[in-house]
């Protein structure tokens, strides 16, 4: 009885050290432990890539399989005019939002370097645009920029009396694009200012110093010392920004709904519009191809960018 | 000694000695610095406080500018948020992006965690390129995915239903919270790790006794930061769902509420105010770690 006992524990043992065994060699435990990130990517991001691109090559709707049609999309898409303004509108939108943020995030950043009362508390109340969900913000610009009622409006006409007629934000092309940069700009600012601050913390005191006993005015110093020193985190923040302005759709969708006439939609709405509710799954997938290119370059620019302060993973960086 | 070189260089301040130069006096630091300080916060919160205003005030005085300051109420009342939470679906809608965040931010947390400690701990031939095609994955932005996607979860059969939303949202928050825990797994010194593992611990065991414990702030902060994207999704939530039962805060909001021509501005706002408040409070407890990792993810 004793050695039967004796022999269970053997065998157990013996068991659970195969089993540990196993879970501590090397090759095992990467794989595992890379499973489930890479499974969930795999197939929710690889795959609908790779689908999206095939789908934007064939005349697939809702409810029916499609086939094959090349470049009979595109070259439908070429000749759009709805399609041709979105293009547009999302170059002018990131070109003039981007330019925007990173002028209004940087003067923010620069400000916020200095000695301040409350520092932190007012690095938290900065931060709360960027917090809330983009779609409820975007409400509230909507009722701001409301025809009848609009503060602005309010305040130029019945208290500041520069203007005689309430502004007609979202009702005109040209005023509607203006008012939805406006409400991205200031939805980016906080983002931009925070990891720029980041940026100009890490500039040693002794670098401007030494501009100073040099004779550098404070805009040489400016171009000279912090703009170089924060290059490379401002190409990344540019990155992102540029991607993520360029690929918007909450803010549009929310606004104006790509309106008046189709005049504000950009290439994620348009792709959403034709897509989904429109059912022409085929040509809202050709819409979201057609910004690939651009985002590509975008990301070429970013992995530049990062190259040259060394990728995160280098074995002796820092 | 001090005292002498101090009254010999009588220009320098205090401010001075401590190492950031300021020359600026009182008058043009309150230009340069202060004014534009506060002309931003202003702007900045100016829509929250418009949202909150609008959410209490009676019909009577939303419309009507010539009698009342619209930038104040006189008689602040409740209806529209009572409309709100008892007259539409909105606890219903709450709780379900509350699920779905919160069963995202867990999955992702997970997956993230695991990934991250293969690649930053575990070196193998090649983990870098794994790391530079997570970081990728993140650029991959939902607006080109959504079509795709849509037809992906038709064909399993997860066409309106919270799963749904739950396997898609980890697409973008697996690549960021792996981003984020591998700068921070980079910032926890290896030799803890190896004394565990010469002391008999295997490479489970010093994940889970060591490194975890050690990576918490990281992890807390990845986890709001999953959760915050999460509840902010919003494109994912409009084309998968479409039962209004089923929709989430944000979607619900803008796609419920607003029935025909007529826009019930009051509890608008007050629907907008009050899905902003889970994400700020959640910020507000947790603001020191989010702010460090922000810049730090940035940083790094």
């Amino acid at each position: 009885m004793a050695v039967a006992a004796a022999e269970s524990r053997t065998v157990h043992s013996l068991q659970q050290s195969w089993l540990v065994r196993l879970f501590d060699y090397k090759p095992f435990l990467i794989f595992l432990c890379l499973l489930p990130a890479a499974g969930f990517l795999l197939v929710f991001l690889s795959y609908p890539l790779g689908l999206g691109i095939w789908l934007a090559f064939t005349d697939t709707r809702i409810g029916r399989v499609g086939h094959f049609i090349g470049f009979e999309n595109f070259e439908s898409l070429w000749y759009d005019r709805v399609f041709i303004t979105s293009v547009w509108n999302t170059l002018l939108y990131t070109g003039v939002a981007t330019a925007g943020k990173f002028a209004l995030g940087l003067w923010l950043a620069l400000l916020l370097n200095n000695h301040l009362p409350f520092k932190s508390l007012l690095r938290a109340i900065i931060l709360v645009p960027w917090i809330v969900p983009t779609v409820l913000s975007a409400i509230a610009f909507w009722w701001i920029y409301d025809p009848q009622f609009s503060i602005i409006s309010y305040v130029l006409v019945d208290v500041l009396g520069w203007r005689d007629t309430y502004i007609d934000f979202l009702g005109q092309a040209w005023p509607a694009r203006w008012s939805l940069i406006a409400a991205n700009i200031w939805r980016g600012i906080p983002f931009v200012a925070i990891s720029l601050l980041a940026g100009l913390q890490t500039i040693s005191p002794s670098l401007y110093e030494a501009a100073m006993l040099d004779g550098a005015n404070a805009w040489q110093r400016f171009r000279h010392v912090t703009l170089p020193m924060l290059m490379p985190i401002l190409a990344v923040v540019l990155t992102f920004s540029v991607l993520f302005t360029f690929t918007d759709f909450q803010l549009v969708y929310a606004i104006t709904r790509g309106g008046p006439v189709n005049a504000t939609h950009l290439m994620a709405t348009l792709a959403f519009q034709r897509g989904i509710p429109g059912g022409q799954l085929g040509e809202g997938a050709a819409i979201a191809v057609a910004m690939i290119p651009f985002l590509v370059l975008a990301t070429l620019f970013s992995y530049f960018g990062l190259a040259r302060r060394k990728w995160q993973q280098g074995e002796d960086n820092d | 000694m001090t005292d002498q070189t101090l009254s010999q260089r009588p220009h320098l301040t205090d401010k001075e000695s401590t190492g950031v130069i300021d020359w600026s006096s009182g008058p043009r630091r309150f230009v340069t610095l202060y004014l534009p300080l506060s002309i931003f916060v202003l702007v900045l919160l100016f829509p929250f406080y418009w949202m909150a205003i609008t959410a209490i005030k009676p019909n009577g005085e939303l419309l009507d500018y010539k009698n009342n300051n619209p930038f104040w109420v006189k008689s602040p009342t409740l209806e529209n948020i009572n409309k709100l939470l008892f007259q539409t679906d909105y606890p219903q809608w709450l709780w379900t992006t509350m699920m779905v965040a919160a069963v995202a931010t867990a999955l992702s947390l997970f997956a993230s965690v695991l990934a991250a400690y293969a690649i930053q701990r575990l070196k193998f031939k090649g983990s870098q390129y794994v790391g530079l095609a997570i970081y990728l994955a993140y650029l991959v932005p939902p607006s080109i995915l959504f079509i795709p996607l849509a037809t992906l979860i038709f064909q399993l059969g997860l066409f309106d239903s919270p799963l749904a939303l739950i396997l898609t949202y980890p697409t973008f928050l697996i690549p960021f919270c792996t981003w984020l825990l591998i700068g921070y797994f980079k910032s926890i010194p290896y030799e803890l790790e190896e004394c565990a593992m010469m002391d008999g611990a295997t490479r489970l065991q010093t994940l889970w006794r060591i490194t975890l414990p050690l990576a918490m702030p990281g992890l807390i902060s990845a986890g709001i930061f999953a959760f915050t994207l999460s509840w902010n999704e919003f494109i994912y939530a409009l084309a998968f769902i479409q039962s209004a039962e089923k929709k989430t805060v944000p979607v619900a909001v803008l796609t419920q509420l607003v029935e025909g021509d007529v826009y019930h501005w009051g509890s608008l706002m007050a629907g907008a105010l009050l899905g902003s408040i889970p994400v700020a409070i959640l910020y507000s407890f947790f603001v020191d770690y989010y702010v460090a990792s922000l810049t730090g993810a940035v940083k790094e």
